[in-house]
Protein backbone atom coordinates (compact mmCIF):
# COMPACT_ATOMS: atom_id res chain seq x y z
CA UNK A 1 0.00 0.00 0.00
CA UNK A 2 2.91 2.37 1.03
CA UNK A 3 4.48 1.56 -1.82
CA UNK A 4 1.53 2.40 -4.27
CA UNK A 5 1.20 5.54 -2.68
CA UNK A 6 4.70 6.27 -3.21
CA UNK A 7 4.38 5.26 -6.90
CA UNK A 8 1.56 7.89 -7.40
CA UNK A 9 3.68 10.51 -5.84
CA UNK A 10 6.48 10.17 -8.00
CA UNK A 11 4.24 9.94 -11.42
CA UNK A 12 2.70 12.90 -10.53
CA UNK A 13 5.31 15.16 -9.26
CA UNK A 14 7.25 14.15 -13.07
CA UNK A 15 4.22 14.84 -14.44
CA UNK A 16 3.99 18.74 -12.56
CA UNK A 17 7.33 18.49 -13.60
CA UNK A 18 6.66 18.63 -17.71
CA UNK A 19 4.04 20.96 -17.60
CA UNK A 20 6.37 23.28 -15.18
CA UNK A 21 9.29 23.01 -18.10
CA UNK A 22 6.76 23.93 -20.71
CA UNK A 23 5.21 26.81 -18.79
CA UNK A 24 8.93 27.99 -18.10
CA UNK A 25 9.48 28.20 -21.49
CA UNK A 26 7.03 30.07 -22.37
CA UNK A 27 7.15 32.50 -19.53
CA UNK A 28 11.24 32.27 -20.51
CA UNK A 29 11.02 33.56 -24.11
CA UNK A 30 8.39 36.28 -23.23
CA UNK A 31 10.65 37.68 -20.18
CA UNK A 32 13.91 37.76 -21.91
CA UNK A 33 12.31 39.40 -24.88
CA UNK A 34 11.00 42.03 -22.95
CA UNK A 35 14.42 42.67 -20.87
CA UNK A 36 16.21 42.08 -23.60
CA UNK A 37 14.33 43.87 -25.90
CA UNK A 38 12.82 46.46 -23.93
CA UNK A 39 15.73 48.83 -24.27
CA UNK A 40 15.72 49.13 -27.85
CA UNK A 41 11.84 50.20 -28.30
CA UNK A 42 11.92 54.17 -27.93
CA UNK A 43 9.82 56.55 -30.18
CA UNK A 44 12.25 56.69 -33.48
CA UNK A 45 12.49 52.77 -32.93
CA UNK A 46 8.76 52.88 -34.23
CA UNK A 47 8.51 56.22 -36.25
CA UNK A 48 11.65 56.02 -38.53
CA UNK A 49 13.32 54.51 -41.04
CA UNK A 50 16.18 51.94 -40.76
CA UNK A 51 19.17 53.79 -41.98
CA UNK A 52 23.30 53.05 -42.64
CA UNK A 53 21.96 49.51 -43.81
CA UNK A 54 19.73 48.77 -41.05
CA UNK A 55 22.11 49.63 -38.93
CA UNK A 56 20.43 52.59 -37.45
CA UNK A 57 17.11 54.50 -37.38
CA UNK A 58 13.87 52.27 -36.70
CA UNK A 59 11.54 49.54 -38.54
CA UNK A 60 8.46 51.84 -39.25
CA UNK A 61 8.19 50.24 -42.98
CA UNK A 62 8.13 47.10 -41.59
CA UNK A 63 5.62 48.06 -39.21
CA UNK A 64 3.58 49.57 -41.88
CA UNK A 65 3.94 46.70 -44.11
CA UNK A 66 2.77 44.12 -42.00
CA UNK A 67 -0.16 46.05 -41.12
CA UNK A 68 -1.03 46.35 -44.76
CA UNK A 69 -0.40 42.62 -45.34
CA UNK A 70 -2.75 41.75 -42.00
CA UNK A 71 -5.46 44.35 -43.60
CA UNK A 72 -5.09 42.12 -46.56
CA UNK A 73 -5.67 38.95 -45.05
CA UNK A 74 -8.29 39.89 -43.62
CA UNK A 75 -10.48 41.24 -46.59
CA UNK A 76 -9.28 37.85 -48.53
CA UNK A 77 -10.15 35.99 -45.86
CA UNK A 78 -13.24 36.76 -43.87
CA UNK A 79 -15.77 36.86 -46.85
CA UNK A 80 -14.54 33.90 -48.16
CA UNK A 81 -14.46 31.97 -44.66
CA UNK A 82 -17.27 33.03 -43.73
CA UNK A 83 -19.78 32.05 -46.98
CA UNK A 84 -17.69 28.77 -46.66
CA UNK A 85 -18.53 28.29 -43.31
CA UNK A 86 -21.93 28.68 -44.10
CA UNK A 87 -22.53 26.38 -46.79
CA UNK A 88 -20.95 23.46 -44.70
CA UNK A 89 -23.40 24.54 -41.74
CA UNK A 90 -26.35 25.77 -43.54
CA UNK A 91 -26.30 23.85 -46.85
CA UNK A 92 -24.61 21.14 -47.13
CA UNK A 93 -26.08 17.68 -46.50
CA UNK A 94 -24.02 14.37 -44.80
CA UNK A 95 -22.53 13.22 -48.09
CA UNK A 96 -19.19 11.97 -49.39
CA UNK A 97 -18.82 16.02 -51.11
CA UNK A 98 -19.30 17.25 -47.00
CA UNK A 99 -16.59 14.75 -45.93
CA UNK A 100 -13.80 15.81 -48.43
CA UNK A 101 -14.58 19.36 -48.08
CA UNK A 102 -13.94 18.82 -44.27
CA UNK A 103 -11.09 16.28 -45.25
CA UNK A 104 -9.67 19.06 -47.70
CA UNK A 105 -9.84 21.71 -44.83
CA UNK A 106 -8.00 19.53 -41.95
CA UNK A 107 -5.25 18.74 -44.75
CA UNK A 108 -5.39 22.71 -45.90
CA UNK A 109 -4.06 23.46 -42.10
CA UNK A 110 -1.45 21.14 -42.23
CA UNK A 111 0.41 22.27 -45.41
CA UNK A 112 3.41 23.96 -44.41
CA UNK A 113 3.59 27.50 -44.53
CA UNK A 114 6.68 27.69 -46.92
CA UNK A 115 4.33 25.29 -49.85
CA UNK A 116 2.01 28.17 -49.32
CA UNK A 117 4.89 30.18 -50.16
CA UNK A 118 5.71 28.21 -53.13
CA UNK A 119 2.28 28.18 -54.36
CA UNK A 120 1.96 31.97 -53.63
CA UNK A 121 5.05 32.30 -55.72
CA UNK A 122 3.77 30.19 -58.60
CA UNK A 123 0.35 31.25 -58.91
CA UNK A 124 0.06 34.86 -57.89
CA UNK A 125 3.01 36.03 -58.39
CA UNK A 126 4.19 34.22 -61.85
CA UNK A 127 0.87 32.85 -63.50
CA UNK A 128 -1.49 35.93 -62.73
CA UNK A 129 0.88 38.29 -62.59
CA UNK A 130 0.66 40.15 -59.95
CA UNK A 131 4.05 40.15 -58.86
CA UNK A 132 5.64 40.04 -55.75
CA UNK A 133 3.67 42.35 -53.71
CA UNK A 134 1.44 43.21 -51.21
CA UNK A 135 -1.42 42.01 -53.18
CA UNK A 136 0.62 38.67 -53.85
CA UNK A 137 1.46 38.25 -50.15
CA UNK A 138 -2.12 39.10 -49.01
CA UNK A 139 -3.94 36.42 -50.71
CA UNK A 140 -1.05 33.61 -49.62
CA UNK A 141 -1.75 34.61 -45.86
CA UNK A 142 -5.36 34.20 -46.49
CA UNK A 143 -5.33 30.94 -47.79
CA UNK A 144 -2.97 30.18 -44.87
CA UNK A 145 -5.41 31.01 -42.47
CA UNK A 146 -8.16 30.24 -44.39
CA UNK A 147 -9.02 27.17 -42.43
CA UNK A 148 -8.52 28.48 -39.05
CA UNK A 149 -11.44 31.03 -40.65
CA UNK A 150 -13.70 28.90 -41.72
CA UNK A 151 -13.12 26.11 -38.59
CA UNK A 152 -14.36 28.96 -36.05
CA UNK A 153 -17.03 30.79 -38.28
CA UNK A 154 -18.57 27.29 -38.78
CA UNK A 155 -18.65 26.48 -34.68
CA UNK A 156 -19.82 30.45 -34.04
CA UNK A 157 -22.96 29.07 -36.78
CA UNK A 158 -23.34 25.91 -35.12
CA UNK A 159 -23.80 27.48 -31.64
CA UNK A 160 -26.56 29.90 -32.85
CA UNK A 161 -30.04 27.92 -31.76
CA UNK A 162 -31.97 26.18 -34.34
CA UNK A 163 -35.22 28.00 -33.13
CA UNK A 164 -34.19 31.42 -34.48
CA UNK A 165 -33.69 29.45 -38.12
CA UNK A 166 -37.35 28.21 -37.79
CA UNK A 167 -39.02 31.60 -35.97
CA UNK A 168 -37.07 32.94 -39.44
CA UNK A 169 -38.36 31.15 -41.83
CA UNK A 170 -41.80 30.68 -40.25
CA UNK A 171 -41.83 34.23 -40.70
CA UNK A 172 -42.20 34.13 -44.50
CA UNK A 173 -38.03 35.06 -44.90
CA UNK A 174 -35.85 33.07 -47.47
CA UNK A 175 -33.25 30.67 -46.27
CA UNK A 176 -30.41 33.32 -47.35
CA UNK A 177 -32.42 36.47 -45.38
CA UNK A 178 -32.72 34.34 -42.83
CA UNK A 179 -29.11 33.17 -42.60
CA UNK A 180 -27.54 37.20 -43.27
CA UNK A 181 -29.99 38.94 -40.94
CA UNK A 182 -30.31 36.45 -38.15
CA UNK A 183 -28.47 33.92 -38.02
CA UNK A 184 -25.11 35.97 -39.47
CA UNK A 185 -25.98 39.14 -36.98
CA UNK A 186 -25.63 36.10 -33.96
CA UNK A 187 -22.48 34.23 -35.14
CA UNK A 188 -20.73 37.25 -35.54
CA UNK A 189 -18.62 37.21 -32.29
CA UNK A 190 -17.42 34.12 -32.47
CA UNK A 191 -16.62 34.19 -36.44
CA UNK A 192 -14.34 37.84 -35.32
CA UNK A 193 -12.33 35.31 -32.86
CA UNK A 194 -11.82 32.76 -35.39
CA UNK A 195 -10.52 35.98 -38.14
CA UNK A 196 -8.61 37.83 -35.04
CA UNK A 197 -6.31 34.48 -33.96
CA UNK A 198 -5.66 33.93 -38.07
CA UNK A 199 -4.39 36.99 -38.52
CA UNK A 200 -2.56 36.69 -35.75
CA UNK A 201 -1.14 33.78 -37.01
CA UNK A 202 -0.66 35.49 -40.32
CA UNK A 203 1.41 38.78 -38.45
CA UNK A 204 3.83 36.70 -37.21
CA UNK A 205 4.78 34.38 -40.69
CA UNK A 206 8.11 34.32 -42.97
CA UNK A 207 7.99 31.75 -44.88
CA UNK A 208 4.67 32.62 -46.88
CA UNK A 209 6.15 36.22 -47.97
CA UNK A 210 9.34 35.17 -48.59
CA UNK A 211 9.13 34.95 -51.92
CA UNK A 212 5.57 36.75 -52.77
CA UNK A 213 6.10 40.17 -50.94
CA UNK A 214 8.59 41.01 -48.70
CA UNK A 215 11.52 43.04 -49.49
CA UNK A 216 14.83 43.77 -47.54
CA UNK A 217 15.05 47.62 -47.90
CA UNK A 218 12.67 50.13 -49.25
CA UNK A 219 12.81 53.58 -49.09
CA UNK A 220 9.77 54.99 -49.30
CA UNK A 221 6.34 53.15 -47.94
CA UNK A 222 4.26 51.57 -50.59
CA UNK A 223 2.03 53.22 -52.36
CA UNK A 224 0.12 50.40 -54.09
CA UNK A 225 -1.35 47.15 -53.45
CA UNK A 226 0.95 46.18 -56.04
CA UNK A 227 4.24 47.35 -54.46
CA UNK A 228 6.30 45.03 -52.97
CA UNK A 229 7.00 45.69 -48.93
CA UNK A 230 8.78 45.39 -45.83
CA UNK A 231 7.27 43.34 -42.86
CA UNK A 232 8.15 42.53 -39.55
CA UNK A 233 8.87 38.84 -39.61
CA UNK A 234 11.12 39.15 -42.58
CA UNK A 235 12.96 42.02 -41.28
CA UNK A 236 13.91 40.63 -38.38
CA UNK A 237 15.01 37.66 -40.12
CA UNK A 238 17.15 39.76 -42.84
CA UNK A 239 18.53 41.79 -39.43
CA UNK A 240 19.67 38.21 -37.82
CA UNK A 241 20.68 36.25 -40.99
CA UNK A 242 22.15 39.04 -43.62
CA UNK A 243 23.18 42.33 -42.18
CA UNK A 244 26.71 41.99 -40.72
CA UNK A 245 27.40 43.29 -37.60
CA UNK A 246 23.46 44.46 -36.98
CA UNK A 247 23.27 45.97 -33.56
CA UNK A 248 22.09 43.28 -30.74
CA UNK A 249 19.49 46.04 -29.37
CA UNK A 250 17.80 46.32 -32.71
CA UNK A 251 17.03 43.03 -33.15
CA UNK A 252 15.89 42.42 -29.93
CA UNK A 253 13.68 45.21 -30.33
CA UNK A 254 12.25 43.80 -33.65
CA UNK A 255 11.76 40.60 -31.89
CA UNK A 256 9.40 42.15 -29.09
CA UNK A 257 7.59 44.63 -31.26
CA UNK A 258 6.49 41.50 -33.38
CA UNK A 259 5.41 39.61 -30.77
CA UNK A 260 3.75 42.29 -28.77
CA UNK A 261 1.90 42.90 -32.01
CA UNK A 262 1.14 38.89 -32.59
CA UNK A 263 0.17 38.50 -28.95
CA UNK A 264 -2.38 41.77 -29.29
CA UNK A 265 -4.60 39.94 -31.83
CA UNK A 266 -4.16 36.80 -29.53
CA UNK A 267 -5.46 38.97 -26.45
CA UNK A 268 -8.07 40.43 -28.76
CA UNK A 269 -9.49 37.17 -29.68
CA UNK A 270 -9.27 36.17 -25.85
CA UNK A 271 -11.57 38.99 -25.15
CA UNK A 272 -13.99 38.69 -27.62
CA UNK A 273 -14.49 35.25 -26.55
CA UNK A 274 -14.48 35.47 -23.22
CA UNK A 275 -17.35 38.27 -23.40
CA UNK A 276 -19.40 35.91 -25.57
CA UNK A 277 -19.39 33.33 -22.96
CA UNK A 278 -20.61 36.03 -20.77
CA UNK A 279 -23.41 36.88 -22.35
CA UNK A 280 -24.36 33.69 -23.13
CA UNK A 281 -24.17 32.36 -19.44
CA UNK A 282 -26.80 35.31 -18.75
CA UNK A 283 -29.53 34.57 -21.71
CA UNK A 284 -29.28 30.91 -20.40
CA UNK B 1 -46.69 40.08 -60.34
CA UNK B 2 -47.11 37.86 -57.40
CA UNK B 3 -45.67 35.04 -59.40
CA UNK B 4 -42.89 37.61 -60.82
CA UNK B 5 -41.93 38.07 -56.95
CA UNK B 6 -41.70 34.19 -56.56
CA UNK B 7 -40.10 33.13 -59.59
CA UNK B 8 -37.55 36.17 -58.44
CA UNK B 9 -37.15 34.70 -55.15
CA UNK B 10 -36.62 31.07 -56.71
CA UNK B 11 -33.83 32.52 -58.99
CA UNK B 12 -32.60 34.41 -55.84
CA UNK B 13 -32.50 31.18 -53.68
CA UNK B 14 -30.82 29.61 -56.61
CA UNK B 15 -27.98 31.94 -57.10
CA UNK B 16 -26.84 32.00 -53.71
CA UNK B 17 -26.81 28.11 -53.01
CA UNK B 18 -24.34 28.21 -55.95
CA UNK B 19 -22.69 31.23 -54.70
CA UNK B 20 -22.29 30.05 -51.33
CA UNK B 21 -21.47 26.41 -52.52
CA UNK B 22 -18.51 27.47 -54.69
CA UNK B 23 -16.92 28.80 -51.54
CA UNK B 24 -17.44 25.66 -49.72
CA UNK B 25 -15.48 23.61 -52.18
CA UNK B 26 -13.10 26.49 -52.12
CA UNK B 27 -10.74 24.44 -50.19
CA UNK B 28 -10.84 21.67 -52.34
CA UNK B 29 -10.15 23.83 -55.09
CA UNK B 30 -6.80 25.18 -53.35
CA UNK B 31 -5.93 22.09 -52.01
CA UNK B 32 -6.17 20.80 -55.72
CA UNK B 33 -4.22 24.05 -56.96
CA UNK B 34 -1.62 23.82 -54.80
CA UNK B 35 -0.91 20.12 -55.45
CA UNK B 36 -1.19 21.02 -59.45
CA UNK B 37 1.31 23.99 -58.95
CA UNK B 38 3.73 22.15 -57.41
CA UNK B 39 3.93 19.37 -60.06
CA UNK B 40 3.27 22.02 -63.10
CA UNK B 41 6.53 23.69 -61.43
CA UNK B 42 8.44 20.44 -60.71
CA UNK B 43 7.96 18.97 -64.44
CA UNK B 44 10.99 20.37 -66.21
CA UNK B 45 13.02 19.13 -63.60
CA UNK B 46 11.57 15.64 -63.63
CA UNK B 47 11.93 15.61 -67.23
CA UNK B 48 15.31 16.80 -67.73
CA UNK B 49 17.63 15.38 -64.41
CA UNK B 50 17.09 11.60 -64.09
CA UNK B 51 14.31 10.57 -60.90
CA UNK B 52 16.97 7.89 -59.45
CA UNK B 53 19.63 10.57 -59.58
CA UNK B 54 17.14 12.84 -57.44
CA UNK B 55 15.68 9.79 -55.19
CA UNK B 56 18.85 8.38 -54.13
CA UNK B 57 21.36 11.36 -54.81
CA UNK B 58 23.61 11.93 -51.80
CA UNK B 59 24.79 15.47 -53.04
CA UNK B 60 22.78 18.36 -52.95
CA UNK B 61 25.67 20.83 -54.68
CA UNK B 62 22.69 23.49 -57.12
CA UNK B 63 25.25 25.90 -57.36
CA UNK B 64 28.23 23.72 -59.11
CA UNK B 65 28.98 23.80 -62.65
CA UNK B 66 27.14 20.27 -63.17
CA UNK B 67 24.49 20.61 -60.19
CA UNK B 68 23.25 17.23 -58.25
CA UNK B 69 20.36 17.67 -57.08
CA UNK B 70 20.58 15.00 -54.64
CA UNK B 71 17.51 14.11 -52.04
CA UNK B 72 18.97 12.77 -49.40
CA UNK B 73 20.98 14.45 -47.09
CA UNK B 74 17.54 16.81 -47.11
CA UNK B 75 15.35 14.44 -46.29
CA UNK B 76 17.47 12.52 -43.89
CA UNK B 77 17.88 15.80 -42.40
CA UNK B 78 14.37 17.05 -41.95
CA UNK B 79 13.98 12.82 -40.76
CA UNK B 80 16.82 13.28 -38.32
CA UNK B 81 15.56 16.72 -36.50
CA UNK B 82 11.78 15.72 -36.96
CA UNK B 83 12.51 12.32 -34.89
CA UNK B 84 14.55 14.24 -32.55
CA UNK B 85 11.71 17.18 -31.80
CA UNK B 86 8.97 14.07 -31.44
CA UNK B 87 11.33 12.00 -28.83
CA UNK B 88 11.59 15.43 -27.04
CA UNK B 89 7.81 16.92 -27.09
CA UNK B 90 6.15 13.14 -26.75
CA UNK B 91 6.51 12.72 -22.83
CA UNK B 92 6.74 15.93 -22.10
CA UNK B 93 3.82 16.66 -24.04
CA UNK B 94 1.66 14.09 -22.91
CA UNK B 95 2.93 14.11 -19.49
CA UNK B 96 1.73 18.39 -19.51
CA UNK B 97 -1.86 17.20 -21.00
CA UNK B 98 -2.36 14.20 -18.17
CA UNK B 99 -1.21 16.60 -14.98
CA UNK B 100 -3.64 19.27 -16.77
CA UNK B 101 -6.34 17.41 -18.12
CA UNK B 102 -6.77 14.81 -15.30
CA UNK B 103 -4.57 16.26 -11.91
CA UNK B 104 -4.52 20.06 -11.89
CA UNK B 105 -7.28 21.73 -10.12
CA UNK B 106 -10.08 23.17 -12.30
CA UNK B 107 -8.67 27.24 -11.71
CA UNK B 108 -5.16 25.92 -12.51
CA UNK B 109 -6.25 24.18 -15.73
CA UNK B 110 -7.82 27.09 -16.98
CA UNK B 111 -4.75 28.75 -16.48
CA UNK B 112 -2.48 26.45 -17.73
CA UNK B 113 -4.09 25.75 -21.41
CA UNK B 114 -4.00 29.11 -22.66
CA UNK B 115 -0.60 29.78 -21.28
CA UNK B 116 0.70 26.84 -23.48
CA UNK B 117 -1.56 27.64 -26.53
CA UNK B 118 0.31 31.38 -26.05
CA UNK B 119 3.55 29.56 -27.56
CA UNK B 120 1.46 29.07 -30.64
CA UNK B 121 1.34 32.33 -31.40
CA UNK B 122 4.81 33.16 -30.74
CA UNK B 123 6.55 33.54 -34.27
CA UNK B 124 8.89 31.11 -35.69
CA UNK B 125 11.71 33.57 -36.69
CA UNK B 126 11.79 34.61 -33.17
CA UNK B 127 11.87 30.99 -31.97
CA UNK B 128 14.46 31.15 -33.82
CA UNK B 129 16.47 33.98 -32.97
CA UNK B 130 15.92 32.43 -29.41
CA UNK B 131 17.63 29.62 -30.39
CA UNK B 132 20.52 30.89 -32.60
CA UNK B 133 21.77 32.81 -29.25
CA UNK B 134 20.86 30.58 -25.80
CA UNK B 135 20.37 27.37 -27.31
CA UNK B 136 23.06 26.75 -29.53
CA UNK B 137 26.12 28.07 -26.98
CA UNK B 138 24.41 25.53 -24.77
CA UNK B 139 24.72 23.28 -27.05
CA UNK B 140 28.18 23.85 -28.13
CA UNK B 141 29.15 23.80 -24.71
CA UNK B 142 27.86 21.05 -23.52
CA UNK B 143 28.65 18.54 -25.88
CA UNK B 144 32.12 20.76 -26.69
CA UNK B 145 31.23 21.34 -30.31
CA UNK B 146 32.71 23.97 -33.19
CA UNK B 147 29.26 25.13 -34.05
CA UNK B 148 26.44 24.74 -31.63
CA UNK B 149 24.18 25.36 -34.84
CA UNK B 150 23.09 21.20 -35.20
CA UNK B 151 20.42 19.11 -35.77
CA UNK B 152 20.19 18.59 -31.80
CA UNK B 153 19.37 22.50 -31.42
CA UNK B 154 16.77 22.69 -34.29
CA UNK B 155 14.95 19.34 -32.75
CA UNK B 156 14.49 20.68 -29.03
CA UNK B 157 13.26 24.20 -30.47
CA UNK B 158 10.99 22.27 -32.23
CA UNK B 159 10.08 19.92 -29.99
CA UNK B 160 8.55 23.19 -27.66
CA UNK B 161 6.95 24.55 -31.08
CA UNK B 162 5.01 21.44 -31.76
CA UNK B 163 3.88 21.33 -27.69
CA UNK B 164 1.16 23.42 -27.90
CA UNK B 165 -0.64 21.30 -30.56
CA UNK B 166 0.00 18.14 -28.35
CA UNK B 167 -0.83 19.45 -25.26
CA UNK B 168 -4.16 21.07 -26.35
CA UNK B 169 -5.34 18.08 -28.30
CA UNK B 170 -4.37 15.69 -25.93
CA UNK B 171 -5.88 17.40 -23.27
CA UNK B 172 -9.20 17.72 -25.37
CA UNK B 173 -9.03 13.54 -25.23
CA UNK B 174 -8.12 12.95 -22.03
CA UNK B 175 -10.92 15.31 -21.02
CA UNK B 176 -13.27 13.79 -23.45
CA UNK B 177 -12.83 10.44 -21.01
CA UNK B 178 -16.39 9.61 -19.92
CA UNK B 179 -16.50 10.09 -16.02
CA UNK B 180 -17.87 6.46 -16.03
CA UNK B 181 -14.88 4.99 -16.68
CA UNK B 182 -13.10 6.39 -13.92
CA UNK B 183 -15.74 5.53 -11.27
CA UNK B 184 -16.03 2.07 -12.41
CA UNK B 185 -11.85 1.52 -12.33
CA UNK B 186 -11.81 3.25 -8.77
CA UNK B 187 -14.79 1.24 -7.94
CA UNK B 188 -12.51 -1.79 -8.75
CA UNK B 189 -9.90 -0.36 -5.98
CA UNK B 190 -7.61 1.29 -8.22
CA UNK B 191 -5.88 4.36 -6.73
CA UNK B 192 -6.15 7.42 -8.85
CA UNK B 193 -2.99 7.18 -10.93
CA UNK B 194 -3.42 3.80 -11.65
CA UNK B 195 -7.00 5.03 -13.03
CA UNK B 196 -5.03 7.80 -15.29
CA UNK B 197 -2.37 5.26 -16.76
CA UNK B 198 -4.24 2.59 -17.11
CA UNK B 199 -8.07 3.74 -17.43
CA UNK B 200 -7.98 6.98 -19.06
CA UNK B 201 -5.00 7.55 -20.99
CA UNK B 202 -5.67 3.97 -22.89
CA UNK B 203 -9.56 5.19 -23.24
CA UNK B 204 -8.21 8.32 -24.53
CA UNK B 205 -4.90 7.20 -27.30
CA UNK B 206 -6.44 7.98 -30.06
CA UNK B 207 -6.97 11.61 -29.18
CA UNK B 208 -3.32 10.97 -28.33
CA UNK B 209 -1.95 10.06 -31.12
CA UNK B 210 -3.65 12.32 -33.47
CA UNK B 211 -2.36 15.09 -31.06
CA UNK B 212 1.17 13.88 -31.82
CA UNK B 213 0.61 13.22 -35.52
CA UNK B 214 -0.34 16.69 -35.83
CA UNK B 215 2.43 17.84 -33.86
CA UNK B 216 4.54 15.71 -35.90
CA UNK B 217 2.91 17.28 -38.85
CA UNK B 218 3.77 20.85 -37.69
CA UNK B 219 7.20 19.53 -36.78
CA UNK B 220 7.82 18.44 -40.32
CA UNK B 221 6.61 22.02 -41.77
CA UNK B 222 8.39 24.48 -39.48
CA UNK B 223 10.67 26.54 -41.66
CA UNK B 224 12.24 29.53 -40.51
CA UNK B 225 13.59 28.01 -37.28
CA UNK B 226 15.17 25.49 -38.51
CA UNK B 227 16.76 27.50 -41.03
CA UNK B 228 18.04 29.52 -38.39
CA UNK B 229 19.54 27.14 -35.47
CA UNK B 230 20.36 23.51 -38.07
CA UNK B 231 23.53 25.32 -39.56
CA UNK B 232 22.23 24.85 -42.97
CA UNK B 233 24.96 22.34 -44.31
CA UNK B 234 22.97 20.10 -47.24
CA UNK B 235 25.29 17.12 -46.50
CA UNK B 236 24.42 13.76 -45.83
CA UNK B 237 24.98 12.86 -41.57
CA UNK B 238 23.42 10.55 -39.43
CA UNK B 239 24.54 12.69 -36.26
CA UNK B 240 22.39 15.06 -34.21
CA UNK B 241 25.22 16.98 -32.91
CA UNK B 242 26.29 17.85 -36.53
CA UNK B 243 24.81 21.01 -39.05
CA UNK B 244 22.33 19.79 -41.68
CA UNK B 245 19.97 21.46 -44.07
CA UNK B 246 15.92 19.71 -43.81
CA UNK B 247 13.69 20.34 -47.09
CA UNK B 248 11.82 23.32 -45.79
CA UNK B 249 14.87 25.44 -45.10
CA UNK B 250 16.25 24.39 -48.77
CA UNK B 251 13.74 25.97 -50.13
CA UNK B 252 13.05 28.78 -48.00
CA UNK B 253 17.08 29.81 -48.39
CA UNK B 254 17.62 28.93 -52.21
CA UNK B 255 14.74 30.04 -53.71
CA UNK B 256 15.80 33.80 -53.63
CA UNK B 257 18.60 32.72 -55.24
CA UNK B 258 17.34 30.59 -58.11
CA UNK B 259 16.66 31.60 -61.87
CA UNK B 260 12.39 31.49 -62.37
CA UNK B 261 12.36 28.59 -64.94
CA UNK B 262 15.80 27.46 -63.94
CA UNK B 263 16.16 24.16 -63.28
CA UNK B 264 17.34 24.63 -59.48
CA UNK B 265 14.16 26.63 -59.27
CA UNK B 266 12.18 23.92 -60.55
CA UNK B 267 14.08 21.44 -58.44
CA UNK B 268 12.92 23.87 -55.35
CA UNK B 269 9.54 22.94 -56.71
CA UNK B 270 9.90 19.01 -56.72
CA UNK B 271 11.20 18.86 -53.07
CA UNK B 272 8.48 21.28 -52.01
CA UNK B 273 5.84 18.34 -53.83
CA UNK B 274 8.22 15.70 -51.74
CA UNK B 275 7.31 17.72 -48.57
CA UNK B 276 3.83 18.68 -49.33
CA UNK B 277 3.11 14.84 -49.80
CA UNK B 278 4.63 13.52 -46.47
CA UNK B 279 2.96 16.02 -44.88
CA UNK B 280 -0.64 15.22 -46.59
CA UNK B 281 -0.18 11.53 -45.58
CA UNK B 282 0.72 12.30 -41.65
CA UNK B 283 -2.20 14.67 -41.58
CA UNK B 284 -4.42 12.13 -43.22
CA UNK B 285 -3.44 9.41 -40.70
CA UNK B 286 -4.21 12.32 -38.05
CA UNK B 287 -7.56 12.51 -39.33
CA UNK B 288 -8.05 8.73 -39.19
CA UNK B 289 -7.16 8.93 -35.34
CA UNK B 290 -9.26 12.05 -35.14
CA UNK B 291 -12.75 10.19 -36.46
CA UNK B 292 -11.76 6.81 -34.17
CA UNK B 293 -12.39 9.64 -31.19
CA UNK B 294 -15.85 10.89 -32.60
CA UNK B 295 -16.99 7.59 -33.07
CA UNK B 296 -16.11 6.49 -29.64
CA UNK B 297 -17.84 9.43 -28.13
Amino acid sequence: MRKRIFIQKFFYILLLLTTFIVVIFVFGIIIYLIVKGGKAISWEFLSEKPSNGMREGGILPAIIGTLYLVLGTLIFSLPIGIFSAIYLNEYANKNRLTRVIRLSIVNMAGVPSVIFGLFGLGFFVIFLGLGRSIISGSLTLALLILPIVITSAEEALKNVPDTYRNASLALGATKWQTITRIILPQALPGIITGAVLGIGRAAGETAPILFTVAVFYQPNLPKSIFNQAMALPYHLFALITQVADAPEDKKWGTALVLLILVLFFSVIAAVIRTRLRMKKRVRL
Amino acid sequence: MDNFHKRFRNFNNFITSKFVFLNGILSIIVLGLILAFLIYNSLKFFTAYPIFDFLGGREWLPGSDTPKFGLLPLLVGSAIVSFGAIIIAVPLGVGAAIYIGELAPQPLREILKPVIEVLASIPSVVIGFIGMTLLSDFVKNLFDLSTGLTALTGSIMLAFMSLPTIVSISEDAIHAVPDRYRFASIALGADRWQTTYKTVVPAASSGIIAAIMLGLGRVIGETMTVLMVTGNSPRLVFSWLQPVRTITATIAAEMGETVQGGLHYSALFAIGLILFLITFCVNLTADRFVNRIREMG
